[in-house]
């Protein structure tokens, strides 16, 4: 089933990289709203999946079902599964606290929204949540962030100054550190770039290439040059509905679906 | 040809809604000055009529028979006093009740019931407020008519303003700073402590002060919880020499607060004691601009730090 939706020959290729989630039958409820409308994918580990489709589609949606997000506001519903390997638990089960979901997977969001603090405690923050009090811990955790960041040069004499006093792309990064702060098995990507001008974006783009060396990254975005750019595998979503997943080359240069291929060629959108 | 008369026609046009501008801005201008001249003058009224009587003695004189040595030290001292208990009752169960309602309260018609009679509070006359007072606080728990009630009267009358600036405060931090906290795997409660109310704290002081400064001014409830009118001794202090240096006799201690020995001065017929109330006015309305001053000045300091 899962199969049906994957293009070329990843899905099959025993040299390809191993599964992180499985997205099996997931629809989602705002309410009576049906947002996501039974959506099965495969994620691969260590690779970047972008998720593209006009606005309204439910590609945000979809991306905060992973940190259970949705949890957070009443009247919200999921139907169906995400596995998350290798323990092989539901992330979206009852039975599963959403806060060990969020402190497993790491989100960034569309606009910086630093906290009005200085640069060391944001990115130390998430570490103090986990009760981390020793000073030398948290020193080493956060330089390791910021230099993963990208960021650690140009904050490394300044950690005490306020995280606002920074560019909005520093901003990002920095929110990008306090995300990889805490090691988490997959980032979130809510837009990332849509605040930033296009020499912040670049420097974005050039992070997320980076970082999946290590971590298994999920990004939404609306440009389409974004997710050729980035990413491994792309979905197209439209209105709920998973149109299209497979490897972000197949989908671009020879899209199977008529309303990708519409959507791609910028006939839709 | 045309267009020279259209353009004339958009001038004639402009100079009519710019006449209305005009107009607008008078009328705007006369309900302001409305609102500011009966200020300056009541304020001008009492500096030339309790002017003379401000000394030194004033503030450290008893209240006497005699008006040219009556003074407040018994009512600015029970003011504090009473201030110190309202803010202390006030505070924490006024930002908990807030912080419950915006955070943790569940979507029903409970809450709902519970929001709308808070606003309804507000509005409650504070005369009712004293009789309440002096049924449960007085009579039941015994607490007597003691700077206790009263501040917790006074803890009751605010307490709407408190919990609603609080609910405001928190409020209008951005979306996006509450989820980035969640998603990091902060519970409920580090989201609370660690972010929305130190984000918050600015606003909600905001809140405390404009309440004291509205409580300072009470004299109904205080009346019917039946704070003396005449007082020539100074409660317990709340420091003492010996272990463990606190004292709280003061907190059953009769008392007289501001308004009230105000309120005496001026039902006596001695055009003299006149002056006394003038000058007791003028430093409660001094007060009261300290306090507001004060709240205005914190909400600026806090929030420098502090940019969405």
């Amino acid at each position: 089933m899962v199969e049906d939706h994957i293009q070329g020959n990843v899905a099959t290729d025993a040299a390809s990289p191993q599964y992180k989630f499985e997205v099996k039958n997931l629809s989602f409820y705002y309410g009576t709203f049906n947002a996501l409308k039974n959506i099965n994918m495969l994620l691969h580990e260590k690779q970047v999946t972008a998720l593209i489709g006009p606005s309204g589609c439910g590609k945000s949606t979809f991306l905060r079902c992973f940190n259970r997000m949705h949890d957070l506001y009443p009247g919200n519903r999921y139907v169906g599964d995400i596995i998350l390997y290798p323990d092989n638990v539901n992330i979206l089960s009852r039975n599963v606290d959403p806060i060990e979901v969020r402190m497993r997977i790491s989100m960034v969001f569309q606009k910086p929204n630093p906290f009005p603090k200085s640069i060391y405690e944001n990115v130390a923050y998430g570490l103090r949540v986990r009760g981390v009090r020793q000073r030398a811990i948290l020193d080493e955790k956060v330089e390791e962030a910021l230099r993963g960041a990208a960021l650690w040069d140009e904050v490394k004499d300044r950690m005490n100054n306020l995280a606002f006093k920074l560019s909005g792309g520093q901003q990002q990064r920095l929110c990008i550190a306090r995300a990889l702060a805490t090691d988490p098995e997959m980032l979130l990507f809510d837009e990332p770039t849509s605040a930033l001008d296009p020499i912040a974006t670049a420097s974005i783009e050039e992070l997320i290439t980076d970082l999946k060396k290590k971590i298994t990254i999920l990004i939404v975005t609306h440009s389409m040059q974004q997710a050729a750019r980035v990413s491994d595998y792309t979905a197209y979503m439209y209105l709920g509905e998973l149109i299209e997943f497979g490897v972000t080359d197949a989908i671009f240069i020879k899209p199977k679906n008529k309303q990708t291929e519409d959507y791609i060629t910028g006939r839709v959108g | 040809m045309q267009n020279t008369k259209n353009l004339q026609e958009i001038r004639r046009l402009i100079v009519r809604h710019k006449r209305l501008d005009f107009l607008f801005m008078v009328i705007g201008v006369i309900a302001l000055m409305i609102a500011i001249l009966s200020f300056i003058a009541l304020f001008a009224h009492m500096l030339i009529e309790g002017m003379p009587r401000l000394s030194w003695d004033f503030f450290t004189s008893f209240p006497s028979r005699h008006p040219g040595s009556a003074g407040i030290l018994s009512a600015w001292v029970g003011t504090i006093l009473v201030m110190l208990v309202t803010a202390a009752a006030a505070v924490p169960i006024g930002i908990g009740a807030g912080v419950y309602l915006e955070e943790y309260a569940p979507n029903n018609i409970i809450t709902e019931i519970i929001e709308i009679n808070i606003t309804n509070l507000a509005g409650v006359p504070s005369i009712i407020y004293g009789l309440l007072a002096l049924g449960i606080f007085v009579y039941q728990l015994g607490f007597g008519q003691s700077i206790l009630s009263a501040g917790l009267v006074l803890a009751l009358l605010i307490l709407p303003i408190v919990i609603v600036t609080t609910r405001e405060a928190i409020r209008s931090i951005p979306i996006a700073i509450r989820e980035g906290a969640y998603a990091l795997g902060a519970s409920k409660w580090q989201t609370v402590s660690d972010h929305l109310l130190p984000y918050s704290a600015a606003g909600i002081m905001t809140g405390v002060i404009i309440g004291l400064a509205r409580a300072i001014g009470e004299t109904a409830p205080i009346i019917t919880i039946g704070a003396l009118t005449f007082i020539a001794f100074l409660p317990p202090s709340p420091i003492k020499a010996e272990f463990p240096f606190l004292s709280f006799e003061w907190l059953t201690a009769p008392f007289t607060v501001m308004p009230i020995q105000m309120f005496n001065w001026v039902s006596r017929p001695q055009e003299e004691f006149q002056f006394n109330a003038a000058a007791a006015g003028l430093i409660l309305v001094v007060m009261t601009l300290v306090m507001n001053a004060f709240a205005i000045y914190v909400r600026y300091r806090m929030r420098k730090n502090i940019k969405w």
